[in-house]
């Protein structure tokens, strides 16, 4: 055993650490965010050959408006993706929270017999996002604290959720909402329409909030590693229980864009949307495992999904063919993401 | 019997207060007693090896002085201070760290995130500022010589950088007091050096380290003190210099009694060969041969990380060997595949009975059956009479504790569900059985009638490999073949002593001390 009884502070002389391959992983770990932008260039450049209208200022602002209830849905699940956790739940709430809002609100004798008018006009927004939140924290009841699996727990409030729609609606479309409910879906600020405005806030924030706080770092901790998390003080069950609350208001408030923009709220809104939603978060990298993934590139991951279906609308290809099309295009996003990422999407 | 500490020759041990002291430690979970009246003195500076046998009591002794679980009765005091309430995370931290073997580091964050994780350098927003965390990481690492990029992903680490970055966090956080927990076990030779290097930099420093491994020369090598706990009490505590190896190894097991000769019948020198393994080579390198004759009981003995599992499930099938055949009565087995193995009449208990030996949910019944389904059916149907039937034999046989065939498996008791194991393993009438740490945590009237079994099958001519580091299962064999770090290093005769086993299996020689 060594006789050295260093005196100075720090004596230890460092031992070779083993070859690493550092520099190649970090190269990739940075790229992965832009991993999307060569195919976003690539396919406006598809798109404005095959229609100059593509690169318009309206075509965009049209694309980003179709983009902006759904994005904001994506973000909410990128949230308890990241997590480890999933919510299928969340395209039911985008209806479900608008729609007991217009039931709540809206005027019987105007909407042939649809309606409470419980609620002056005022409580819609409110009304909107307490549901959201609602949803999320039974969520929360279910998966962290009653241990149940997420798919399953969500897949049933999925169900559920859409069945008391079609049980308070009908199965009809609530209309004749009052302005409170659609001015956000359909206002234009700075000659942009609101929901953009909304939508690009929401990734700003989250961006700033996942990247940026340790609460935000919680959630990839968590979704890292749970013991690892627990171990470094993080309060695990709190922080899983505000990510899927703060989900469920998030998609509340998408299904409330939606519904200003078509001043409608249909039996079916956001029917099946949560296909799309995974699709485009996993395009965008993030991982259904958890712990990887980040909320720009879910952005970018939904950008390029819509971008894609313009150009095919810009193209003429009939309706028809939408959803096939769709799938397809889903498909050749992960391909094409596998191989700019340099890693398997998970 | 403890044996006052002393003062080491070397380090920085001074006889103040010790770093931690562990008084009449009394653990129970259940009805097994996991530490007796157990207790550990490490003083500063000194670098203390704790060892036993699996089963000890060091693992729970570790999960105590760490704060993760309490004790039912005795005192942990800190530097003359009694323990903080375990609800208390954070002064736990400030004075004990333990490196697991099990990472608790977050693969998907960079390496400066781990070590600040929770707790990250925060700007006047509350917002984190990353390079500000960087630069601490980066000073941290620099300034325990951890020779790493923080911004790599902390997944990209090898296992030894793993231990440095886990050892530097634990520095961070005030600990001046480290539990290894077998820090060597996934280490080759040059890891190992540069880990003992660094632990010595470190005690340098006046960081005080509890080292438990299974490798009895790295003891030697690399601590000053030594406790040896055995069946949840505390036997002696030493220094190193003053503690043979021989009597190191027989305070780890006990009074060095031979088992008496039970009626151990030799095997008659007419028996034909009927296992041969010729330069298997495993993929995590482990090289075996071995010849059996027909009614052979042969051990393969070693410890963790000796390659005895894995050149086990190469025999069976269970993986794909790298080199090498295994024939079996006469007939080469295909490489990697089960069903050929049991065709050719081999049968397993594997090491993990929950992972690989059952289907928790089915009956007993369908366990039991389920490698032979042309046994219990007709024309490609399962015939449920003739299933319960054998199910029936094979209650009877192992004397299972259950109401009847129907049962599920996952009603059963540990032991109970290991003999379903070997009833599944037996059901075939296999020619050769291949037994994997088959009474590992199994109680021991089951033990007997599973070993009983052995003695049984092989009155009928069936080969047996017994793999395990359990001396009472090896004890039942003709002879025993001892393997370390992948090579057969020793066989024994049957009347073996124990300490000239552990020893080998330890990789020590005792006769050349």
């Amino acid at each position: 055993m060594s006789e050295t009884l260093s005196t100075t502070a720090r004596p230890p002389a460092a031992p070779p650490s083993p070859p690493g391959t550092s520099s190649r992983s970090l190269a990739i770990a940075r790229l992965r965010d832009l991993a999307l932008v060569p195919a976003i260039i690539a396919v406006a450049i598809v798109g404005s050959i095959v229609n100059p209208v593509f690169l318009s200022a309206d075509n965009i602002i049209n694309v980003l408006q179709s983009m902006s209830e759904i994005a904001i849905v994506v973000l909410a699940q990128t949230i308890v993706l990241i997590t480890g956790k999933m919510d299928l739940s969340l395209e039911s709430t985008f209806g479900l929270a608008p729609g007991i809002a217009a039931w709540l609100i809206v005027d019987p004798a105007l909407t042939r017999g649809l309606g409470l008018d419980l609620l002056p006009d005022a409580w819609a927004v409110p009304v909107v996002l307490l549901v959201g939140a609602l949803v999320g924290a039974f969520n929360g009841l279910l998966i962290v604290r009653f241990g149940l699996n997420g798919f399953i727990v969500t897949l049933g409030m999925l169900i559920v959720l859409r069945g008391l729609l079609t049980g308070i609606s009908g199965g009809q479309t609530f209309f004749a909402l009052p302005e409170s409910m659609t001015y956000l879906g359909s206002a234009t600020w700075f000659g942009v329409p609101a929901s953009i405005w909304l939508s690009l806030l929401l990734f700003a924030a989250g961006i700033v909030v996942l990247g940026y706080t340790r609460a935000g770092r919680a959630l990839y901790a968590i979704g890292g590693n749970a013991d690892a998390a627990r171990a470094a003080g993080i309060r695990t069950d709190r922080v899983l229980w505000i990510a899927l609350i703060v989900a469920g208001m998030l998609a509340a408030l998408a299904g409330l864009l939606m519904s200003g923009r078509l001043a409608a709220v249909p039996a079916a809104q956001g029917n099946g949307a949560i296909f799309q939603v995974f699709a485009a978060a996993v395009i965008g990298g993030v991982s259904l495992n958890g712990g990887k993934g980040s909320v720009f590139g879910a952005f970018t991951g939904v950008l390029l999904l819509f971008m894609i279906i313009n150009v095919l609308t810009l193209a003429g290809v009939p309706a028809q063919w939408t959803n096939f099309l769709n799938g397809t295009v889903i498909l050749v996003a992960l391909v094409v993401s596998r191989i700019t990422g340099g890693r398997a999407q998970t | 019997m403890s044996v006052a500490p002393q003062e080491a020759t070397d380090g920085l041990v001074d006889t103040g207060q010790p770093v931690v002291e562990a008084v009449n430690i009394t653990k129970r979970f259940g009805s097994t007693l996991a530490l007796s009246e157990a207790g550990i003195v490490v003083r500063r500076g000194e670098t203390h090896a704790l060892v036993g046998r699996n089963g000890a009591g060091k693992s729970t002794l570790v999960s105590i002085l760490t704060g993760l679980q309490a004790a039912d009765a005795g005192t942990v005091t800190f530097d003359g201070r009694p323990s903080p309430p375990l609800a208390d995370r954070d002064a736990w931290r400030k004075r004990v760290a333990c490196v697991y073997q099990k990472s608790t580091i977050i693969g998907t964050l960079t390496v400066a995130e781990n070590l600040f994780l929770n707790r990250h350098a925060r700007g006047p927003a509350g917002l984190i500022r990353w390079s500000r965390l960087r630069r601490e990481a980066e000073q941290l690492l620099a300034e325990w010589s951890v020779d790493v990029d923080v911004r790599q992903p902390a997944s990209t680490l090898t296992v030894e950088q793993r231990q440095f970055v886990e050892i530097a966090r634990a520095l961070s956080f005030g600990a001046r007091f480290i539990i290894l927990d077998e820090p060597t076990a996934q280490l080759d030779g040059a890891g190992i050096n540069r880990l003992f290097s660094r632990i010595r930099d470190l005690r340098a420093q006046g960081v005080t380290f509890l080292f438990i491994s299974h490798h009895l020369q790295e003891i030697y090598e690399i601590c000053d003190q030594v406790t040896v706990f055995r069946d949840a009490r505390h036997i002696v505590t030493a220094p190193v210099a003053q503690l043979s190896r021989p009597a190191l190894v027989a305070a780890m097991t006990g009074e060095d009694v031979t088992m008496p000769e039970a009626d151990h019948r030799p095997l008659s020198a007419d028996a034909p060969m009927l296992l041969s393994v010729r330069d298997l080579v495993t993929s995590s390198g482990a090289e075996l041969s071995l010849q059996a004759r027909a009614g052979e009981v042969v051990g393969i003995a070693g410890g963790g990380g000796s390659g005895k599992v894995e050149a086990a499930e190469a025999i069976v099938g269970l993986t794909r060997p790298v080199g090498g055949t295994v024939t079996v009565d006469g007939r080469v087995l295909r490489p990697g595949s089960v069903p050929d193995a049991l065709d050719a009449g081999v049968g397993l208990v594997p090491q993990d009975r929950h992972r690989e030996g059952l289907v928790p949910l089915l009956s007993i019944a369908e366990n039991v059956t389920m490698t032979v389904p042309g046994r219990v059916g007709r024309h490609g149907l399962i015939s449920p009479a003739r299933r319960d039937a054998l199910a029936r034999d094979t209650i009877a046989d192992l004397t299972i504790k259950a109401a009847g065939p129907y049962v599920p498996v996952s009603d059963l008791s540990g032991g109970n569900q290991q003999k379903v194991v070997m009833g599944r393993a037996l059901a075939s009438d296999p020619k050769l059985l291949v037994l994997i740490t088959p009474t590992a945590g199994v109680d021991v009237r089951s033990k007997q009638t599973l070993l009983g079994v052995v003695e049984e099958v092989r009155r009928r001519g069936t080969t047996v490999l017994v793999v395990s580091d359990e001396l009472d299962d090896l004890r039942i064999c003709d002879r025993v073949l001892v393997m370390f770090q992948g090579r057969v290093v020793r066989e024994m005769a049957h009347g073996w002593s124990d300490n000239d086993l552990v020893a080998a299996m330890e990789g020590v020689d005792l006769h050349h001390v």
